[in-house]
């Protein structure tokens, strides 16, 4: 059988979302930014939306999104994606904007443009890829990693006494008046996906309807940096970064 | 008006689209007569005041990558924070606008006048190999006239251009012809005009645009940086813009740049009154330096005083472009006081005590 009397049956259950490219990505195998790439991939072309969004990609191992999802983006500075996001909307109103960030980015690095530009209710949607660590620069202790977590720079475990606390970043968000819908995924089964990728699109839909900012956060495993399989990074992320992360919704101001 | 409001009425008729920044003074005036003057009604230009430079830098960064022409305007601090975003916009090959209105550092310093950025705005500021085209006005007109022309460079060479202005520039109130308005460009006419811009993929458009400053490809990397190169050749080749004053039949030569210009032709104007033939060049971009002309001249001149705000900076262009041909010294006052047309005379005659005994 060929690829196409396949497709002509009506058989086919999955394929490659039309917007992913045929690049080899670099994320490891296991790792979550895979998935949600695919997922967004998936709805920008379910919501026709690739003619008319902008994604703006951040410096972390999601630098490269624009080399994997055809569509336009713009690679911003670490931590600045919602100010290149602001403009990028205010002055393109008409065009669906997002930002795709980790939580070195997000939730250090860049976190006065993230909780300001959700303030101002920028119609725009951040993915919050929060895997507690910083994946591409080998490892070391991001603001979300949880106390007592080894990283290349806490390698006898996070301590609050000298790193404080793992910050839940979207607690903060859902406080703001101009954020229509913050929400919690993940991504390591397939009713996970389904869910996230449900998610992402109520958001997108916020966006177009320009209801305020909405943030998805994904948290997500990281097995090279936590050191563990693929199967080890969904156990333990279930067990130890769900309870202080929990799954839901944590505002829906559209429903 | 103020020079600081003149920049403000020229941007909306020229058509800018948007405006991002954060208040510091001696400029705050940029923002606040924007926001008064509400273009957002009538041409559609977006003004917004971020909740930091480091901000407004990066919303020009994203709007300048969509193909809009946008600005954003600080003082001297805030100019330093800038400058990582303005290091993206140059590797980005992005045309933006930057205004820096400057006083008196280093640290939080003094908001009164200082010409002391002149080496971050000429050398770079930012990291990486990478120039700014920098215009220095000396009048409230030339304020004006600047934004069009800074913008318009910054489009024909896809480079962020900057206006480098002393506090003296922003702050005082002069009689100013406003360029005529015209209408912001068209979505159609952007994309014409900026193919590259990431506008959301056009339906016809096979390849997304995508506007990255990321190569870890080496070799491409060296290829972007020689492209960068040659475009900086080219803007040396044909950008260099200085006035002259009194240099035919110049035997000594003074160099300033803004506002203390108009002080050393004042000075000028007065030696030549007791029979000292003084030149003067006004560099009007600072960066491509009016080298060549410099160099012209001091193979004439017996000598030459560079006059800044400052310790001293401009002085090193003069001297590379002088080559040890004739002294050539500097003298500046620095920490917000700016030097009368006496004082630089003064100045002057101490360093070239025979001019005085003619
Ligand atoms: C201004 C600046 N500081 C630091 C870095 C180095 N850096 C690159 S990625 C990164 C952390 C990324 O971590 P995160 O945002 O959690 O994303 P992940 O790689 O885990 O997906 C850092 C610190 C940089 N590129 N720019």
């Amino acid at each position: 059988m060929t690829i196409e009397e396949i497709k002509q049956n009506g058989t086919v259950v999955a394929c490659k979302p039309r917007l992913l490219n045929d690049n080899n990505m670099h994320y490891c195998p296991g790792c979550s930014h895979g998935v949600v790439h695919r997922i967004l991939a998936e709805i920008i072309d379910e919501m026709h939306l690739d003619d008319n969004i902008i994604g703006v990609a951040p410096v972390g191992c999601a630098v490269f999104a624009y080399n994997y999802i055809d569509i336009d983006w713009i690679e911003a500075a670490h931590g600045r994606a919602p100010a290149v996001a602001t403009a990028a909307h205010r002055l393109n109103p008409d065009r669906v904007v997002f930002t795709y960030q980790g939580d070195g980015d997000l939730a250090a690095i860049g976190t006065a443009e993230a909780i300001h530009a959700a303030n101002r209710g920028e119609n725009i949607t951040i993915i919050f890829i929060n895997n507690g660590i910083y994946g591409m620069t080998g490892g070391q202790m991001a603001p979300t990693t949880l106390e007592g977590m080894k990283t290349s720079t806490t390698p006898y475990g996070r301590r609050v006494d000298l790193n404080g606390y793992p910050l839940k970043i979207s607690d903060l968000f859902a406080q703001l008046d101009g954020t229509c819908y913050v929400t919690r995924q993940s991504v390591h089964t397939p009713a996970a996906v389904r869910k996230a990728k449900k998610a992402i699109a109520q958001a997108f839909r916020n966006s177009i309807e320009k209801r305020g900012t909405s943030v998805i956060e994904i948290v997500s495993t990281c097995n090279s940096g936590w050191k563990m399989s693929a199967a080890q990074s969904n156990k333990w992320m279930e067990e130890n970064m769900f309870p202080h992360y929990p799954m839901g919704d944590l505002k829906n101001t559209v429903k | 008006m103020k020079g600081n409001e003149a920049i403000a009425h020229a941007a909306i008729r020229y058509g800018a689209d948007g405006y991002f920044g954060y208040p510091i003074t001696p400029q705050s005036e940029i923002l606040e007569t924007l926001e008064e003057l509400m273009p957002w009604e009538t041409t559609g230009m977006v003004v917004l005041q971020a909740e930091s430079e480091v901000a407004a830098i990066n919303m020009v960064y994203g709007g300048a990558s969509t193909g809009k022409a946008v600005f954003t305007s600080s003082s001297s601090p805030g100019v330093s924070l800038k400058q990582e975003g303005i290091s993206y916009i140059a590797a980005g090959e992005l045309p933006a606008l930057i205004i820096n209105v400057m006083r008196g550092g280093p640290g939080l310093g003094t908001i009164h006048p200082s010409q002391s950025d002149y080496f971050q705005a000429t050398k770079g500021g930012g990291h990486g190999d990478y120039h700014l085209i920098v215009l220095a006005p000396a009048s409230v007109q030339e304020m004006a006239d600047f934004v069009g022309l800074g913008f318009d460079l910054a489009f024909k060479y896809r480079t962020p251009a900057m206006i480098l202005a002393d506090g003296i520039v922003g702050q005082m109130m002069e009689k100013v012809v406003l360029p005529p308005a015209r209408p912001r460009r068209t979505d159609e006419e952007i994309a014409r005009q900026c193919p590259w811009a990431v506008t959301g993929r056009a339906a016809s458009r096979r390849h997304p645009n995508v506007e990255t400053t990321l190569e870890l490809d080496d070799e491409r990397m060296e290829q972007n940086n020689l492209r960068f190169q040659r475009t900086y050749r080219e803007i040396e080749a044909n950008e260099v813009r200085f006035e002259e004053y009194y240099t035919d039949d110049a035997e000594y030569l003074m160099v300033a740049f803004g506002s203390i210009a108009r002080i050393c032709l004042k000075a000028i104007e007065d030696a030549r009154e007791r029979g000292m033939k003084i030149g003067l060049i006004r560099p009007i971009t600072l960066w491509p330096f009016p080298k060549g002309q410099i160099e012209k001249l001091s193979r004439k001149v017996k000598g030459v005083l560079t006059v800044e705000i400052n310790a001293g900076q401009m002085v090193e262009d003069v001297r590379l472009a002088v080559e040890g041909r004739v002294p050539v010294y500097h003298y500046g006052r620095m920490g917000g006081i700016v030097p009368n047309p006496q004082e630089v005379l003064d100045a002057f005659i101490s360093h070239f005590p025979e001019t005085a005994r003619q």
